[in-house]
Formats: C-alpha cells, sequence, structure tokens
C-alpha cells in the first residue's frame, strides 16, 4: 500500500530522474559476472541428455558405459532423485528425469558430470536408452478430448466466464478466427548456474533466475532437504522474459554437485536452451463481436485454446488472463469467453512478457478493425468510443477502482505526427528504408504504405487470490569516511529491467542518503516474488520503501519526536544520529488482496491494469511479401515515470519482442519437433528491423501504488504485434489472421 | 607455435590480449572465445548462440572486429587481441564508447554489450563522422534483446562525436590523460552479480 511519501524533486539521483544503472560499468567493461562466468575451484561440468522424441517410452537406460569413461564423475537418472521425482511452477507435474514416458522433444533423460564440457558432451553420447516411439499428441484442439497423456489430464485449465446477459445481440456483429504461433524468450545469455556442495550435506547455488525462492523450493524438495539447507544467490542475467520463471537445470545441477562432492557448472548451448526453456503459448483464437449501430459494443463472444505444450508451467494464469482480458481495453455489458489451456506432446509453454494479453490482443484488436470496417467508421473513433475508463465494469465484473487512461493512451499514439513516410515519396537515401532492406530486391514503385492502431492491457502483480509479497531490508550506517551510507537487501532478481537503479533511488529520494550500496539478492532475506508480472516496481519497490521509511521512523524516534515522523528525516542531522550505531529494518510489503475467480470467471481477481496503445506504419512489397515497419508512435500509462530513460528503453525493447511477433519469429513444430532452434533460423529482430519509436508517457499517478508508479515491462509488448498487423492489413487489403506474418501469407494469399 | 603429436595433442598459442603477451597450451580445436573465456579467464567476452550470429562475443583482431566463437585459438597465434577489458583506462576511466553505452541507457541486462562495445570499436575507427543510417547498418550484425536498439545507437552517436573531439583511436585502450574528453566517473556501487572477477570461493 502507498505510503504517500512525497518525491522531493531536489533530490540528487532520486526518484522521477534518469538516473544511471550502478551495474552499468562492470556491465560496459566485462567485468560483471554473468552465470556463466562463474568458476570455481575443481568445479566438474554438468551436461544433460534430452530426448530425441517428442512421445516415448522409455524401455530402458543403459549408462554403464559413461560412467566408465575417465574423467566422468557422475551420470544420473531418475532413480537417483532422492526427494519428490517431478517439479513445477504451480502444479509439480514435469519429472526432473523422465524414466517411463517422454512427453517432448528435449525432455530430460539424465545428467553427467565431468572434467571437462566436451567430456560431458561425449558422455552424453554414450548413455544408451531404448525407446519405443509413440505417435505424438500435437493438436491441442484435439488433445482436450483424446486420451490422457499425463496421469494429471490433458485440460490444465478450463475458464469459461460468463457476463451479463448471454442472449444479447448486436445490430451488427462480426466474427473471426485468429491464429497466434509460438514465440520464445530468446534471451541473449543462456541457462547457467553453479553449485556447491555444503558441509552440512546442503548446497549453495549461483543461478540466473527470475524468482529465487520458488526455485529454492522445488530445488529442495526434489533433493529431499529442507529449504533451509538450499541457499542460492542470483547470479549475472543475460535477460529472462519469461524463460527463467520455471526451474531448468537447477535441480539438475545441484544433484550432481551432492553426488560427487564438488562444485558443478551447468550451462546450456544456445540449442539446447531452446528446448530448455518453457516458450510462449500458441493459441487459437475465435471471436464474436456484437455493436449497436452507433458502434457500441453490446458482447463479445470468444473461444481460445492455447497449447501449453507437455507440462504445465503457468499454463493456468496464463489462460486466466486470455479469458480476463480477451475482450480488451474497452466496456463490454456482456461476455461469453471460454477458454482452454491443454496438454500436448509439444514444448512446455509458460510466461513470456504480457503472457495472455499478447495472445488475446491479437484477436481482439483484429476484430475491432473488423467490426469498424462493418459499420463504415474510423477505427480509432469506434476504440475511442468503447474505451475503458475508471469507474467502468469488466467482464469479470470487476471495477475499475484506479486510473484507466485508454482515451489518453489512444490519442498519444494517433497525435504523434507520422514522419514524412507516403508512398509517393522517395525514402530518405540508400535503400535500407524498403522491404528487404539491403538485398535490394523491392522495387519503390511496389511498396504500398499502411497505418494500423492497437491498444491493449493486462494486470500487474498476480491474481486471482495470490499474495506474491516481497520483502526489503534496508540498513543504515556511517561508512569509514564517516558518511551515511545506506545499503539495500531484496531477493528482487535484476534481468535487465533496472530494479537495482531504482532500489537506490527510492533509498535517495525517501531517505536523503546519497550513498547506496545493494547486497547481492538471495535466499538469506524474505522472498520478493519473480521479476515478472510486471510487480516488481510496485512490489519491491513498495517493500523498499517501507524498510525506509521504518528507518526514518527509527532516525526520528532518536532525534526525540514522539511519534516518528518520516517526512522530517530530511532535514535531521542524520550523520548526529547515527553516531549511537546503525540502523536496520526489514519489512513486507503486500498488494490488496484480491479474489479467486468463481465459477463464471467472475470477481475481483486483479489488482490494477496498465494500458498501452500502438500506431504502426508499414511499408509492404506485395508481390515479394516483404514488410518494413517504418515507425511505431505509442502512448503508454506508466502511472508515473520513476525513471524516464529506463521507462523509454522498457518500451523500446517491448515493442521490439512485438515486432518479433508480428513478422518474424516463431518456433516451428512438425509433429512435436522443433525446426528451428538456432539464431540461425529463430530470427529475433536486429537494428535494421527496429524502426523509430515515439513514445508518450501517460502520467496518471495509481492511487495505491507506491510512488504511483506502474509496471511499465509488459505493455509495450502486448499491443505492438496487433498494430503492425493492421498495418500489414491496411497496405495489402489481406486478412492475415496468423501471426507472425511470412512472406508466403502475403506474395501467396488468394485475391 | 610449437605442436606436440599424439592422442591428445596441445599446441601453444601465443597472441598480445590488451598489450599483455599471453600464452596456453590448448587443443588445436579450442574455440577462440572458449580460449578468452577459459583458458584466459577474460569472461568479459560473452557466448550467445555459438555460431557467429549473435555477436556477443566479438573482439578486435589487429584492430578489426570478428566474432570469436568462429575462430580457433590457434590460428590468431603470433596475433593482436583487443576484448572489452581492454578499453577502459588503468584508473578506471572509462573508454568513450563504454561511456556512451552507459550515458544513453545502452544496456539493460548487458550480456550483448561487450560485444557491441567491440563492434562499435571497429566500426567507429572505419567510420568517423557517420551518419543515423551508417550507424544502423554498422550495428546490425549483433542482437540486442532488451533494448530495442535505439540506446545503443544513440550511444554509438554520442561516441562518435567525443571520439572525434579527443581524436583517439577508438580501438586503443582509453588515456584520459592525452585527450580532451572528460572521462565520466563508473558506477559507485555493484549490485548483485557486480564489480569483480567470477572466481567463487569453494
Amino acid at each position: 500500500m502507498s505510503t504517500g511519501t512525497e518525491v522531493r524533486p531536489g533530490t540528487r539521483s532520486g526518484l522521477g530522474q534518469s538516473v544511471r544503472r550502478p551495474d552499468g560499468t562492470p556491465k560496459v567493461t566485462g567485468t560483471f559476472a554473468f552465470s556463466s562466468d562463474l568458476f570455481a575451484r575443481g568445479m566438474l561440468w554438468g551436461r544433460t541428455l534430452r530426448s530425441p522424441h517428442p512421445a516415448a517410452r522409455i524401455r530402458s537406460i543403459d549408462t554403464s558405459i559413461a560412467e566408465r569413461m575417465p574423467g566422468v564423475a557422475s551420470v544420473l537418472t531418475a532413480r537417483d532423485v532422492p526427494g519428490r521425482p517431478t517439479y513445477g511452477l504451480e502444479h509439480a507435474d514435469q519429472p526432473v528425469f523422465a524414466s517411463e514416458t517422454v512427453r517432448f522433444q528435449g525432455e530430460p533423460i539424465a545428467v553427467v558430470a565431468a572434467e571437462h564440457p566436451e567430456l560431458a558432451l561425449r558422455a552424453v553420447a554414450a548413455i544408451e536408452v531404448d525407446y519405443e516411439v509413440v505417435t505424438p499428441l500435437t493438436d491441442a484442439e484435439a488433445a482436450i478430448g483424446a486420451a490422457p497423456i499425463h496421469p494429471d489430464g490433458n485440460v490444465f485449465r478450463h475458464l469459461h466466464l460468463r457476463h451479463g446477459d448471454l442472449d444479447a445481440v448486436g445490430a451488427v456483429s462480426v466474427e473471426g478466427s485468429y491464429e497466434v504461433g509460438m514465440q520464445d524468450q530468446a534471451f541473449l545469455g543462456p541457462e547457467s548456474g553453479l553449485a556447491i556442495p555444503v558441509d552440512d550435506g546442503g548446497v549453495e547455488l549461483f543461478i540466473s533466475t527470475q524468482w529465487l525462492h520458488v526455485d529454492r523450493d522445488q530445488v529442495a524438495a526434489c533433493l529431499g532437504l529442507p529449504p533451509e539447507r538450499v541457499h542460492l544467490t542470483l547470479s549475472g542475467i543475460g535477460g529472462a522474459f519469461g524463460a527463467r520463471e520455471d526451474v531448468s537445470l537447477q535441480v539438475h545441477v545441484c544433484l550432481l554437485a551432492l553426488r560427487t562432492g564438488r562444485p558443478v557448472k551447468m550451462l546450456y548451448s544456445r540449442e539446447e536452451s531452446f528446448h530448455g526453456h518453457v516458450h510462449r503459448h500458441p493459441a487459437r483464437l475465435w471471436y464474436r463481436h456484437h455493436a449497436d449501430p452507433d458502434g457500441r459494443l453490446v458482447k463479445v463472444e470468444a473461444r481460445i485454446v492455447l497449447d501449453g505444450g507437455a507440462y504445465a508451467s503457468s499454463s493456468t494464469a496464463v489462460i486466466g488472463n486470455a479469458v480476463c482480458f480477451a475482450a480488451g481495453p474497452y466496456r463490454v455489458p456482456n461476455a461469453d469467453v471460454d477458454g482452454w489451456a491443454v496438454r500436448t506432446n509439444n514444448p512446455p509453454c509458460g510466461a513470456m512478457r504480457g503472457f495472455g494479453a499478447v495472445q488475446v490482443c491479437f484477436g481482439h484488436e483484429a476484430q475491432m478493425d473488423r467490426l469498424a470496417a462493418a459499420l463504415a467508421m474510423d477505427p480509432v473513433e469506434l476504440r475511442l468510443r468503447n474505451a475503458l475508463a475508471p469507474g467502468d465494469e469488466l467482464p469479470t465484473g470487476q471495477v475499475i477502482t484506479g486510473t484507466a487512461p485508454v482515451r489518453e493512451v489512444i490519442e498519444a499514439a494517433m497525435a504523434l505526427e507520422p514522419p514524412p513516410l507516403a508512398a509517393t515519396d522517395p525514402p530518405a537515401d540508400g535503400t535500407m528504408d524498403l522491404p528487404g532492406g539491403a538485398g535490394l530486391t523491392a522495387t519503390r514503385a511496389d511498396v504500398v504504405r499502411g497505418t494500423g492502431l492497437a491498444v491493449g492491457f493486462k494486470n500487474l502483480m498476480y491474481s486471482e487470490g495470490f499474495d506474491d509479497a516481497s520483502t526489503a531490508n534496508v540498513r543504515v550506517e556511517l561508512d569509514h569516511r564517516g558518511e551515511p551510507l545506506a545499503t539495500v537487501h531484496c531477493a528482487a532478481a535484476e534481468v535487465g529491467q533496472g530494479f537495482v537503479t531504482l532500489a537506490q533511488q527510492i533509498v535517495r529520494s525517501v531517505l536523503g542518503v546519497e550513498q547506496v550500496a545493494l547486497r547481492p539478492a538471495d535466499t538469506t532475506i524474505g522472498s520478493a516474488g519473480s521479476t515478472s508480472a510486471s510487480r516488481q516496481t510496485w512490489m519491491s519497490g513498495g517493500a523498499v520503501e517501507l524498510a525506509c521509511l521504518a528507518v526514518a521512523e527509527a532516525l526520528a524516534e532518536r532525534a526525540g519526536y514522539g511519534g516518528g515522523a518520516p517526512d522530517e528525516v530530511l532535514d535531521l542531522d542524520v550523520v548526529e544520529l547515527l553516531r549511537e550505531g546503525p540502523i536496520d529494518r526489514t519489512r513486507a510489503h503486500h498488494h490488496p488482496p484480491t479474489e479467486p475467480l468463481d465459477e463464471d470467471g467472475q470477481g475481483d481477481a486483479h489488482v490494477s491494469f496498465a494500458f498501452a496503445a500502438h500506431r504502426a506504419v508499414v511499408d509492404v512489397d506485395p508481390e515479394l511479401g516483404l514488410v518494413k515497419v517504418r515507425h511505431i508512435a505509442t502512448g503508454q500509462d506508466v502511472g508515473r515515470a520513476l525513471n524516464p530513460q529506463a521507462v523509454i528503453g522498457q518500451i523500446e525493447g517491448g515493442i521490439a519482442q512485438g515486432l518479433g511477433l508480428a513478422v518474424m519469429e516463431e518456433m516451428l513444430l512438425e509433429d512435436g519437433r522443433l525446426r528451428n532452434p538456432s539464431f540461425t533460423d529463430y530470427l529475433i529482430p536486429t537494428a535494421l528491423d527496429m524502426p523509430p519509436v515515439t513514445a508518450t508517457l501517460i502520467e496518471q499517478p495509481e492511487p495505491g501504488a507506491p510512488f504511483g508508479a506502474k509496471g511499465v515491462g509488459e505493455p509495450p509488448t502486448i499491443s505492438s504485434t496487433p498494430a503492425i498487423v493492421a498495418a500489414i492489413r491496411a497496405a495489402t487489403g489481406l486478412e492475415l489472421p496468423r501471426i507472425p506474418v511470412r512472406p508466403e501469407h502475403i506474395a501467396l494469399a488468394e485475391a | 607455435m610449437s605442436v606436440t603429436a599424439g592422442a591428445h595433442e596441445r599446441i601453444e598459442v601465443e597472441v598480445t590480449v590488451n598489450g599483455v603477451p599471453r600464452a596456453a597450451e590448448v587443443p588445436p580445436r579450442r574455440l577462440l572465445s572458449d580460449f578468452l573465456r577459459h583458458d584466459l579467464r577474460l569472461t568479459g567476452t560473452h557466448v550467445g548462440c555459438e555460431h557467429g550470429v549473435c555477436g556477443a562475443c566479438t573482439i578486435l583482431l589487429d584492430g578489426a572486429p570478428i566474432r570469436s566463437c568462429l575462430a580457433f585459438a590457434v590460428s590468431v597465434h603470433g596475433r593482436e587481441l583487443t576484448t572489452v577489458e581492454g578499453l577502459a583506462a588503468d584508473d578506471g576511466t572509462l573508454h568513450p564508447v563504454q561511456a556512451a553505452f552507459q550515458d544513453q541507457h545502452g544496456l539493460q541486462c548487458g550480456y550483448c554489450t561487450p560485444g557491441f562495445v567491440m563492434s562499435a570499436c571497429g566500426f567507429l575507427a572505419e567510420t568517423t563522422e557517420p551518419d543515423d543510417d551508417e550507424i544502423r547498418e554498422g550495428m546490425s550484425g549483433n542482437l540486442c534483446r532488451c533494448t530495442g536498439y535505439a540506446g545503443i545507437l544513440a550511444a554509438v552517436k554520442q561516441a562518435a562525436g567525443d571520439l572525434r573531439a579527443s581524436g583517439a583511436d577508438p580501438r586503443s585502450q582509453h588515456q584520459p590523460e592525452d585527450d580532451a574528453f572528460a572521462g565520466r566517473p563508473g558506477g559507485e556501487h555493484g549490485p548483485a552479480g557486480g564489480d569483480g572477477g567470477g572466481e567463487v570461493p569453494s
């Protein structure tokens, strides 16, 4: 909860300013230690044997040759797991090692520890597994009624939201079916970790993860150890975007360290990384929108099927979001949304930036354009007419009590003057701006231009009754020079987003102490929750604020103020007061409680919402099917920009991932097999693919949010994708019901 | 270069890395990126894809940018290498390219940053007065997943201006006393995973 701390604008390097990253210097000089950079004396290298088949029964596993190889210290399979044989973020349905049944290509079968990484690789190749290959279940729709491929069944969650009058119909209705391909987070730093056995029989793990404590609990359960004997420390993280929320190598590397009694490092290759983490759920969407003749939405009907792949991961939360936000940021009095997340023999899917909201936004925004066309109405006007505002009710029955500047984000995105891009204008000299870029393939005369708008939203923090609290400790003392020094300890994972900068800014603004150090994030303090769901600024930022306020209160008491007056701490002689000794306070921060959804998908399930709109301008060569995104304008609801430069960085980076999903990125599957697990074949945007971005921050402080700030990481990834596809539709006149849009979808489309 | 025959053949490689002569005996198939990271413990050079696409492992070979994951250590015997560790001045003052990445928020997670910094050094040595399109094209051989590139392009633009003002060769270690560029101080306190080497006490 907000404590209403005023931000003093004069504070140097405090809130509201574009303060530079404290980890910037080690990162630009190469001294920042990523998890892949860790070495320990005498360490072994671990490597995983993975199934080449998406579905199989294992008849036998023979590790004897691998075990006898000189330099191989240990070979472990399912029978070597001393504790719980399975793990999982929400449901422990995923085996540490497959022992009888393989459910996806790349599922771990065994791990090896050896003196050298190449030796470990050879030992993995020497393990003999006798598979009885089974026909994989790869169609998500078919999986609903198919024979179960796991004892827990094939449906992770079925949620049927019913709101208002289900018989209501509009004077105008439009229907459409859409499909979203499987996207990968494609962070640059592959999975890695270093486990070191501890004398008490426990283990210490240095790991790149999004959530230390939930990793710790899963690792401890599988190792059969009490959680306090498993100690995790965050090491440098090369990006995350949801892919590090699930356990990957954590249990394996700890098992090897405990078995061998030596430090063990594991480091995935890029190909293994593609097999070793969850992806964004592919989706099939069907929609029918009803509106009155003035364009007011009457009802939205939808059916959503998400392919969760072989194991549950966070599928239940992803389908929850997809159903709750299926209608988009619009007033919808009546809704009937049927959502399924199902199990198949495809790779497991889970968290990725904007989870659930990304998939449905592609559907509801295509529908809004279709509806505008049916009504012969301007699509911008149609959106403005239906835009959510504070006090409106969502299809879940929840009333928006915070800010909801939907009109403002749309107007901001549309207000920005597009660059001089008319199709008749010769683009700037050179050919880089033409579709196909340096390939010199497109002819300027053939290029057509399109503009598209899309709007999206999603929840901040965890929902449906989950109390994802965060904990922070702040200690204030005099350093060796007699200057005040504040030290922050919080387990929040810094994945690149800049929480480390923000934590320092908060301390400077609240306590007026300029010198702020950060202790490594680890499990010696309470959980900070996950770095996901755009939640750390609010949750852990709030925890740091509360700890600072408790320190301020103690300082005020020392100064003789009876009741404690936090705001006055900035005027106290802190140096004098700290001569009596350090002050150290730990505080937990909880967001306001939420409710589970009932059987009709109704309930106050969410804490807060963030909105964004994107306007995309694209050039297309229809004959070649080539697309060049030329400009993105965006308006984003940020509450308050606590570090404007960092906010813009999140917006630009999120748009790049949205562009990737629109026109480039897809994990291609064939009978459950991944066809393109490399950066040669899975293409992510380069500097030449990214257009200039113009962003307007809508700053309406959110009541109840620490400092009024909303999380900013996910909204840029939600509506940028449909905006780009809408622009391609405008340029080509094609329906383009599937993302990513590939050249053949344009060039080979039937007229 | 001396060659020892046999099943565990090892070859002595002598190189100059960041101005310092270094030597190690390595198997003939040791990748240059692994040689730098594992044999020399220069872990600032990152490996992101192992096949020359992402550019995170970019270093300078005799002043020209190369992908160290696509070269064998033995193939650079007798040559001069510059890695990201060799750019800042001895007193810690950042090289203009490094300082610009800090100033322009040209990094978030930082995994791609050393590769971008080295690519930028090579690019700015060749193109001293780049326009925006040239910078965009010059930086298009490296992948970044966090930033959307705008901060990176702005950083290269700033560095181009600072280097022109100082006249320094971007491929050389920064010499703060010799040039007009006012070096920027580094960060005050490193966070988790931050300052220092990669050795974990065991």
